[in-house]
């Protein structure tokens, strides 16, 4: 239960800092980080089917999609600037 | 002012959760208990694992939709204009340690996204999980600069990607013969969820690495 | 209170987090963050109240896998929209509505 309760805040936090923070690619650093927490939760919550998943599309994939993104958005910006 | 609307919505989110939690804590026991209905027909079934009967057999039609929703998004992915093939689109090979590093783990790869299907029948495992594995490795291939990213679909690569939702449809439709929609007869339902499963897999896979593969091009060339 | 309340309360907050932040932030990749987010929340949501008693139900756990898969199906279109609209307009923002009013018949 302990453990429970600081997975929790752990969640939290990194999804309040993911949403919040002004580094792009940082916030979607600490997007996998959360997707990789829920994994965790998902574990504890007796749903290993949900685990395997989220871990390998929901912090996986999503986070490999959206740092493309932000790395083409660099580009981009890289581009327009000088 | 802007600031303002941001104190506003800050507000209104925090009533929103304090009112989510507070019904939350006060809900009664739940009236239908859904594992003993499904412990009660999982031999039934035709797997022994009860999430998979759940995706598979008793909501079979939520999975059947999910795959289609999926082909949906990536066909609107492609409907979207992307860079055209050119010789600067040609992958660039990454370092020899990436390189390598990929040849040795994308057949291992293919092995575990296998066996997780396989295992979906008795333990957590299944389609979903397989395919995201083989998806996986397509984006590791990419990375590498062993796989190109999409432009153009070839036939085979098309077949693929609609293979999982057909076979689907078919064998839902063909077992409409005996039943209704997806409605399996107890002695097959074991081979015809491998056989769906197997061909979701493929597709699960293509499509995930596809949904990767197309939005690297995405977006008009500068 | 068992385990799984907590998961569903936290679940709640998370919700709430996507919310605000889809609504206050203007940058479109940080709207498709939120978005994940209030999915994730919402998730934890369903499996956490079903499973309140604490016995594993595996229907809302078939529900979280699909919607765990549409989500990112939803995020990838979301994304190649916004790297579109990037390429069109040169930011990842929404372009602000102005009330023209010469133009009162729009």
């Amino acid at each position: 239960m302990i453990f429970d309760l600081l997975l929790a805040a752990a969640l939290l936090w990194s999804a309040a800092q993911a949403l919040t923070t002004p580094d792009l690619f940082r916030a979607v650093v600490l997007f996998i980080i959360f997707g990789l927490l829920m994994a965790l939760a998902w574990v504890r919550l007796n749903a290993p089917d949900i685990a395997l998943a989220e871990a390998a599309i929901g912090a996986g994939l999503t986070g490999a999609l959206l740092l493309d993104a932000v790395g083409h958005l660099r580009k981009k910006q890289r581009e327009r600037s000088p | 002012m802007k600031t303002l609307l941001n104190v506003v919505v800050l507000l209104l989110a925090s009533t929103l959760g304090l009112a989510l939690g507070w019904s939350m804590l006060d809900l009664p026991v739940a009236a239908v208990r859904l594992p003993e209905q499904v412990t009660a027909q999982l031999d039934m079934s035709g797997v022994a694992h009860p999430v998979t009967a759940v995706l598979l057999n008793f909501r079979g039609y939520d999975t059947l939709l999910e795959i289609a929703v999926l082909l949906a998004a990536l066909l609107g992915m492609l409907a979207l204009p992307r860079h055209v093939a050119g010789r600067e689109n040609r992958p660039v090979p990454a370092s020899t340690m990436l390189q390598t590093l990929a040849r040795l783990l994308v057949p291992l790869m293919v092995l575990v996204a296998g066996y997780v299907l396989w295992a979906g029948a008795y333990q957590p495992g299944g389609a979903f999980q397989a395919g995201a594995v083989l998806a996986g490795a397509g984006v590791l291939l990419h990375l590498a600069g062993l796989l190109p990213a999409w432009v153009t679909l070839g036939q085979t690569l098309r077949a693929g990607l609609a293979v999982g939702l057909l076979v689907f449809i078919a064998v839902g439709a063909a077992v409409m013969a005996q039943g209704t929609l997806l409605q399996y007869p107890p002695d097959w339902a074991g081979a015809l969820i491998l056989a769906i499963e197997a061909n979701l897999t493929l597709s699960i896979g293509l499509i995930l690495a596809g949904l990767y593969l197309v939005l690297t091009n995405s977006g008009e060339r500068a | 209170m068992s385990a799984a309340l907590v998961y569903a309360l936290t679940g709640a907050a998370l919700f709430v987090f996507g919310v605000a932040g889809l609504m206050l932030q203007p940058h479109l990749l940080r709207k498709i963050l939120a978005f994940n987010v209030m999915g994730s929340g919402v998730f934890l949501v369903l499996v956490g109240l079903g499973q309140r008693a604490g016995i594993p139900d595996p229907v809302p756990q078939a529900m979280v896998l699909t919607g765990i898969v549409v989500a990112i199906a939803a995020t990838a279109l979301a994304l190649a929209l916004a790297r579109q609209l990037l390429d069109l307009q040169g930011e990842m923002r929404l372009p602000e509505e102005e009330l023209d009013k010469d133009r009162l018949d729009v």
